[in-house]
């Protein structure tokens, strides 16, 4: 039994030194055999693991992780939380993910400091300002909370803009989600674990996949660093090596796996108290509670995983902070790393069942996995312990790069006459 | 207070410059050649900040890069400028410091609560509470941010200039130390084109702050010769200021210089900071070494100073960092320190080594200098409020890891720190090099470069002089030859230093506590109690913490890292990583390479985001395209909109005119007369070759082999997933010529696309394809008096059937050569002129001169839409969002049946062809007067709030001067079977009824088009 | 920034030029004959190696000549260029992660 995390157990055990906290989670050996196992330990999989132990009552379950939890994207992104897409599809997939984030913290008894502090969407033409309005509009429709700001209300919310109108990318307007905000990377991992763990499943570190037996098209077991694991289901939720495990059960994906470059300034005390996104510049930025500044940066255009990315699009995307909060240009770059984002041809992703019977893949969420994190693993979850998908995830299926059946997120970029 | 404790001579710095400045509002002096951190210590400042977390007194704790503590915030206003290192920050006149993270004063800070309730908030105690109740978490989360940060934003502004240069070179050196100067002469001697960077202001590295000999002479008289080889040769540049930030691909680094930093008035000319970005053929890493220090109770108080860096503020900078000192080492290298500081007129109270039997020449020259040294003895305490007052020591037992007896107290106001060093080998692992750990000298040191790396020196883990000089020469020799250049003339004479060899050390990660009445065993004795030993200053991570992670199941050393935070300070744990590292080992038991090594990520050293930004700011943040004619439009005052890169005339307001009241104008005049629009922008393709034709019926949906020369025709252009890509106007010039159309912002992908299948897929076409788009400045005319006019500037035969629409002609218009094009964007008699670039301001001049009888009306791309809009023309990116196919925008007529195209068979795919999938189709609004707005999203039935199940959306709407009403295209789901219904569009506060119609409304049949 | 040698201008920086993604992939002859799921492959599967990967680039800011490369695409190392037309060369296709 774990014991809860709170003002009072904080107490307790500062009395004793803190010498008393138990294990946030066990790190067992793997048992011969499993009902469900997931392959990857990131926030996608061990969310996975925890909603189907605490939806479906599927307990017997191992996560098996090649490094360590939440080692890759999940701990490498830029941490924002929305749910404002404009295809219905994928608004109320990221709409549940965003309720879902809400009761986060009480859910999993950890505090993963989701900070409903506002994500800014900016837009610097008129195709911009029409596009950014068809969103608003889809979103109120769908009853995901949106809303328009003039400059002058741009200004109010976030007086460190610059808005001058002679700008080479002038303001001209930008959607708001209240609800939207960020997240604790990590502890959005180790909260997951923490409670999964708690709910009986093991969690299994540097432990990586070898190979999957699979007999009659049916999945049989996984071979692993430590050993062969048997089990009646498997879900693959490892972005970045998503290819790399579906050639070994023998289908292809279509995604490219990019690199992806996010940076953080030095801590400063706070000076942004909301998350601004522009897409025309390719910038993304917050401040963290320690006071980092958290810059997200565009993708490097070829396959790579060597999760580091080119100097130009570090330029690109500084040039654009620059120009975006003219006092920022004395701020200095204090860590830039990369990781690697699967991306789509649609630039949604897959939440699927594969050839494989008792083999499902969760895929291919481009630069934007980590906002859906709650969301994916609980429909996720869904599908694997019913073997069918949840009415969310159900237009996220793999073939519908063979149908036709697109939700385009990345379409609505093209530009006007 | 006068520099009282500056000593009467030696150092580098200017005695007869002496400089002025200020910290946290009080004046003092220094000398030019000071850092701001040494200049603090001549007037015996030493506490200069507060702690990330506890707000603990800190003091200057190094003499570098790898400073945790002494940060500071300096400047004003714009030019404010938050966690600059006083050890690295270099003197000037008038240069004003405030420390930070402090209220109300650094003596006196209110923060330092936090340190009494420490125990309350261990590592991570912000996961475990509060979560109760939820809505309060973003209050206490307010709270937590003002507690946390550094120091403060730049307030506006930033005035200064930044910049960016490209640079090759055959070698690059980096580090200007021994080693660094030995690789640097040895390459360029073989001819080599050699770059040579240091951070520091000077070079010379570690010997700047040394008392060493270089062939019996002083060691700067060797680094003043070296520099005097290196000017002299033209392939040698010498950067200083600047660091070497980041080790990217293939050989390419980004150096970054403070170019004007240093200065108290910069000249005007000079940018503030530069990024260099270097592409180098071979790259020789003498980066140095930085000293650790050593984890035990109290390591944290002001005048807790690594070893290293005591040698240099005595030897560089001419300052006595203490009056009575204490030095603690686990190995030879703080017996200099002690000498150094001895020799500067500092009493040595104790030697602590942690060594029970230390022996050789350090030891030897101790004992020969009377210092007293206490071996087998660690220090269990410190004590002092904003400065170190007394250490307590105690014997330690022969495991290390449990004091005997009870400690003694001996008085300082320094404590020398020396914990063995770590090589700088973070280059080397940013260019992915494997480090290897090294047992003896306790440290992580290169293994297998995977990119044409050298290393050598203190950063490869030979700290003695000797050995510097040694391998800087290969090192440098070998880059050179590898980079093609051989050794020319006799082999030179080896410089020759001493060298003391590996530094014999009793490596303990974590020493003991003190004993307290009643322990048995204590090592057990839980971390934490009876003071805090620091892991990483800045962060504020103890020993305890790094225990906490562990037993709390964080075992991999990222989430120890993660969860404490150790190492991700702006220091990026310079001084503390290794020592976590080795905390976790011991932890664990096992060595300290079973724990692995934490990313070490660029930059270095954090680097400014102007730099970066370089001046691809405000009008260079990206290009702006103009027209030829764009003059012109400026002085008609035209609103322009940014449509791609292109600035294009929105409207011309008249008189006050609004965005509305322009448009209005514009489009009658259009449909009344003759409107002009300067359609240059539009992307032009010259495709020529005798597979012309063929090519364009693999491009475009629709079929080009018969049409006549002189004709043009519409092409739709799909991807090859069926998708609507681009649409244009397409002419037949010649039997093997054409020139092609495209929208504005299409302009530069539809050429790599034609380009893309041309070469890729059908390399047998013989086909050229040549960008036009800025060679020709298009005008285009519209309206019932545009033939009339423009029969004003030519010959040719104008007339409806001798010109007929969607022809062309090459002729001459007001003299000029140019092609004529019978089309229409607008649903009027068009015409489209292309001249050449040069000469499209000339004409449109002459036009509007001649037109002023017709009140011909310069028309923007608002007014343009409302005209194409009321025909019902779609535009691609406004119609279409990479979703939509020409079934979907009801253009089947347009889609050959016969013939493969790109994308035909995506086509016919089974999500392609439903009948619920989004049409285009126009909406009438029930009130006349409402305008919807672009975008709105339509609903088939109303509900009293939302969720409200959409079909579709509004894609242009416009109020129509010419209909009298409000006019709109939208694509709705199932669109062609809803017209005459009645569906919804609901907005904020109300909901507009709209009747699906064709997307048409104006002129159906096309007559005035033709007319 | 990698260093492409472009087959026909030489050694040039990356930001001279653009991706293409795999190599070798042709378009099929008879489009109307394939299955949606043969299409759909053709149109949006792509090879996404870890380790060599050959790959198209073109010279975009430069000659404008498309070519091809095999590249680690985990140590970004670029072990051949050759042109369009030509065959891979035989690689050594050892690569570390």
């Amino acid at each position: 039994m774990t014991p809860r995390y709170s003002i009072f157990s904080l107490l307790r055990n500062a009395a004793s030194y803190h010498q008393d906290w138990p294990e946030a989670w066990r790190s067992p050996e793997p048992k011969p055999s499993y009902e469900v196992v997931i392959v990857g330990g990131g926030g996608h999989g061990l969310a996975t693991a925890y909603y189907l132990a605490k939806e479906h009552g599927i307990t017997d379950v191992a996560v098996i992780e090649r490094g360590w939890l939440g080692g890759g994207n999940t701990g490498r992104n830029t941490t924002i939380v929305r749910s404002n897409y404009l295809w219905d599809e994928s608004a109320q997939l990221y709409e549940h993910a965003l309720k879902l984030w809400e009761g986060l913290s009480q859910d999993l008894n950890y505090n993963v400091m989701f900070s409903q502090r506002g994500v800014m969407n900016l837009a610097h033409n008129q195709h911009d300002l029409r596009e950014l309005n068809r969103r608003v509009s889809a979103n109120r429709l769908n009853g995901v909370d949106s809303e328009f700001l003039t400059p002058a209300q741009i200004k109010a919310f976030c007086p460190i803009i610059d808005l001058r109108e002679q700008g080479r990318y002038p303001v001209l307007g930008a959607s708001l989600q209240r609800r939207g905000g960020t997240a604790r990377h990590d502890a959005v991992a180790w909260g997951y674990a923490r409670a999964a763990d708690a709910r009986g499943v093991d969690i299994i570190q540097e432990c990586p996949v070898e190979g999957f037996d699979i007999e009659d098209g049916k999945i049989r077991a996984v071979r692993t660093g430590k050993g062969r694991i048997e089990a009646r289901k498997v879900g693959i939720v490892v972005a970045g090596h998503s290819s790399v495990l579906a050639e070994q059960a023998g289908f292809r994906l279509p995604v490219q796996s990019l690199p992806l470059q996010a940076l953080v300034s030095e801590p400063i005390k706070p000076i942004l108290d909301t998350v601004v996104m522009s897409n025309a510049v390719h910038a993304y930025i917050s401040q963290s509670d320690k006071g980092e500044l958290v810059i997200g940066a565009g993708v490097d255009h070829y396959v790579g995983y060597g999760q580091r990315g080119g100097i130009a699009v570090t330029e690109e995307t500084l040039a654009a902070i620059c120009e975006l909060f003219p006092m920022f240009r004395r701020m200095r770059m204090l860590r830039l790393w990369g990781g690697i984002v699967d991306v789509c041809p649609d630039a949604s992703p897959i939440l699927s069942k594969t050839p494989v019977e008792g083999l499902y893949i969760n895929c291919g969420w481009g630069t934007g996995g980590f906002k859906a994190t709650p969301g994916s693993g609980h429909v996720f979850a869904h599908t694997i312990a019913r073997d069918e998908p949840h009415a969310l995830n159900a237009p996220f299926k793999l073939d519908r790069f063979h149908s036709g059946f697109l939700i385009d997120e990345h379409g609505a970029a093209a530009v006007a006459h | 207070m006068a520099q009282d404790f500056r000593l009467p001579d030696g150092g580098r710095i200017d005695r007869s410059k002496p400089v002025s400045f200020r910290f946290d509002g009080k004046s003092y002096q220094g000398f030019k050649g000071d850092s701001l951190a040494s200049a603090l210590l001549a007037n015996g400042v030493h506490l200069v900040g507060r702690s990330f977390k506890y707000h603990r007194p800190r003091g200057i704790f190094s003499a570098g890069v790898e400073e945790p503590n002494a940060l500071v915030q300096l400047g004003r206003g714009a030019r404010s400028e938050p966690n600059i290192r006083a050890t690295q920050a270099e003197l000037f006149e008038g240069l004003e410091a405030r420390s930070q993270n402090r209220w109300p004063s650094l003596e006196y800070d209110i923060g330092e609560v936090n340190s009494l309730a420490s125990r309350l908030i261990p590592a991570g105690f912000y996961y475990k509470t509060f979560m109760w109740p939820a809505a309060l978490w973003e209050r206490y989360e307010y709270v937590i941010r003002r507690a946390a940060g550094l120091g403060k934003a730049p307030e506006g502004r930033d005035p200064d200039r930044y910049d960016k240069t490209h640079a090759h070179c055959d070698v690059l050196v980096v580090g200007a130390g021994p080693a660094g100067l030995a690789a640097a002469l040895a390459a360029a001697r073989a001819g080599a084109r050699v770059v040579l960077a240091d951070e520091q202001a000077e070079p010379g590295g570690a010997l700047l702050g040394l008392a060493e000999e270089i062939d019996g002479k002083p060691a700067l008289d060797w680094v003043a010769a070296a520099l005097a080889e290196l000017e002299k040769n033209d392939d040698v540049r010498v950067l200083t200021r600047t660091t070497v930030s980041s080790f990217y691909d293939h050989g390419y680094l980004a150096l970054f210089e403070r170019v004007t930093d240093h200065l108290a008035q910069p000249p005007e000319a000079l940018p503030r900071h530069r990024l260099w970005k270097l592409r180098a053929k071979q790259v020789v890493l003498a980066a140095g070494a930085i000293e650790r220090p050593l984890v035990f109770t109290g390591n944290d108080r002001p005048g807790v100073m690594l070893a290293g860096a005591c040698r240099t503020y005595v030897k560089r900078y001419g300052v006595r960092p203490g009056k009575r000192a204490v030095v603690f080492t686990n190995n030879d290298s703080g017996y200099g320190a002690a000498l150094d500081l001895q020799a500067a007129g500092v009493t040595i109270a104790g030697i602590v080594d942690l060594r029970p039997d230390p022996e050789g020449p350090c030891s030897e020259a101790a004992e020969a200098a009377r210092l007293p040294v206490l071996p087998a003895q660690t220090i269990v305490g410190t004590e002092g409020r904003n400065r170190i007052s007394a250490v307590k020591i105690a014997r330690l037992n022969d495991a290390g890891d449990a004091v005997l007896g009870e400690a003694e107290r001996l008085d300082c106001d320094l404590l020398a720190v020396a914990g063995g060093w770590n090589p700088t080998v973070h280059l080397f692992s940013q260019a992915k090099g494997s480090l290897k750990w090294d047992p003896e000298l306790a440290c992580y040191v290169p293994d297998e470069p995977r990119q044409a790396v050298l290393c050598a020196g203190a950063c490869n883990g030979a700290f003695g002089l000797q050995s510097c000089l040694k391998q800087g020469t290969e090192a440098g020799a070998k880059a050179a030859a590898e980079a093609g250049f051989k050794a020319k003339g006799g082999r030179r004479k080896q410089p020759k230093a001493g060298d003391q060899g590996p530094l014999p050390a009793r490596w303990l990660w974590k020493l003991p506590p003190a004993k307290k009445p009643g322990d048995k065993g204590l090592a057990d004795r839980p971390a934490g109690q009876g003071g805090k030993a620091f892991v990483d200053l800045q962060n504020d991570v103890t020993a305890a913490d790094l225990a906490l992670a562990l037993r709390e199941g964080y075992r991999s050393i990222e989430h120890v890292k993660r969860y404490t935070t150790t190492g991700m300070g702006t220091d990026q744990g310079k001084t503390s990583n290794v020592n976590a590292i080795g905390l976790v080992a011991d932890h664990f038991g096992v060595p300290l390479p079973a724990v692995g090594v934490t990313t070490f990520r660029p930059p270095y050293t954090p680097v400014s985001f102007g730099a970066y930004a370089g001046r691809d700011l405000d009008d260079l943040l990206d290009p702006v395209r103009k027209t030829p004619i764009h003059a012109w439009h400026e002085q008609a005052g035209a609103a322009f909109e940014d449509v791609g890169q292109w600035r294009r005339p929105w409207y011309y307001p008249r008189g006050g005119e609004d965005l509305h009241a322009a448009v209005n104008r514009e489009v009658l005049a259009c449909r009344e007369s003759i409107g002009i629009l300067d359609a240059s922008t539009l992307g032009k393709i010259d495709i020529q070759g005798p597979d012309a034709a063929e090519f364009l019926n693999r491009i475009y949906t629709n079929a080009w082999s018969k049409l006549e020369v002189g004709r043009c025709r519409y092409g739709l252009m799909l991807g090859e997933d069926g998708m609507v890509m681009d649409d244009g106007v397409t002419s037949r010039l010649g039997e093997t010529h054409f020139l092609m159309t495209t929208t504005t912002g299409n302009a530069a992908p539809v050429l790599a696309h034609l380009e893309e299948w041309l070469q890729t897929e059908w390399p047998e076409l013989k086909v050229h394809l040549t960008s036009v788009t800025e060679q020709f400045a298009t005008l285009s005319l519209s309206g019932p008096n545009a033939r009339r006019l423009l029969s004003e500037f030519t010959e040719l035969d104008l007339s409806p059937n001798a010109f007929p629409h969607m022809t062309l002609a090459e002729t001459e218009v007001g003299g000029i050569p140019a092609r004529i094009f019978r089309v229409s964007f607008t649903g009027e008699a068009g015409y489209e002129i292309n001249v050449p670039a040069s000469r499209g301001l000339a004409l449109w001049q002459a036009v509007m001169a001649a037109g002023a009888k017709y009140n011909i009306t310069p028309f923007g791309t608002e007014a343009m839409h409302v005209l194409r809009a009321e025909k019902g023309y779609i535009i691609v990116g406004q119609e279409t969002d990479g979703s939509v196919n020409p079934h979907d925008l009801g253009m089947d007529w347009i889609v050959s049946k016969k013939k493969d195209f790109i994308g035909k068979r995506s086509l016919t795919r089974a999500d392609m062809d439903k009948p619920d999938r989004k049409q285009l189709v126009g909406l009438l609004t029930e009130d006349i007067d409402a305008v919807l707005p672009e975008g709105a999203q339509l609903v088939e039935h109303l509900r009293d709030k939302p969720p409200m199940t959409m079909i579709g959306h509004v894609s242009s709407s416009y109020h129509s001067p010419n209909i009298g009403r409000s006019i709109a295209l939208a694509l709705v789901k199932g669109g062609r079977a809803r017209i005459g219904h009645t569906i919804h569009a609901p907005l904020e506060g109300k909901t507009l009824a709209c009747k699906v119609t064709e997307p048409i409304f104006f002129d159906p049949t096309g007559e005035r088009l033709r007319g | 920034m990698l260093l492409i040698v472009c087959p026909w201008c030489g050694p040039r920086d990356e930001s001279e030029f653009s991706y293409g993604g795999e190599a070798h992939i042709a378009r099929p002859k008879n489009p109307e004959k394939l299955s949606d799921e043969k299409w759909g492959d053709y149109v949006f599967m792509r090879a996404n190696t870890k380790g060599v990967l050959l790959e198209r680039w073109v010279h975009s800011h430069g000659c404008g000549r498309w070519f091809n490369v095999a590249r680690d695409t985990v140590s970004y190392r670029i072990l051949a260029v050759y042109r369009m037309g030509e065959k891979p060369p035989k690689l050594d296709k050892t690569t570390y992660v």
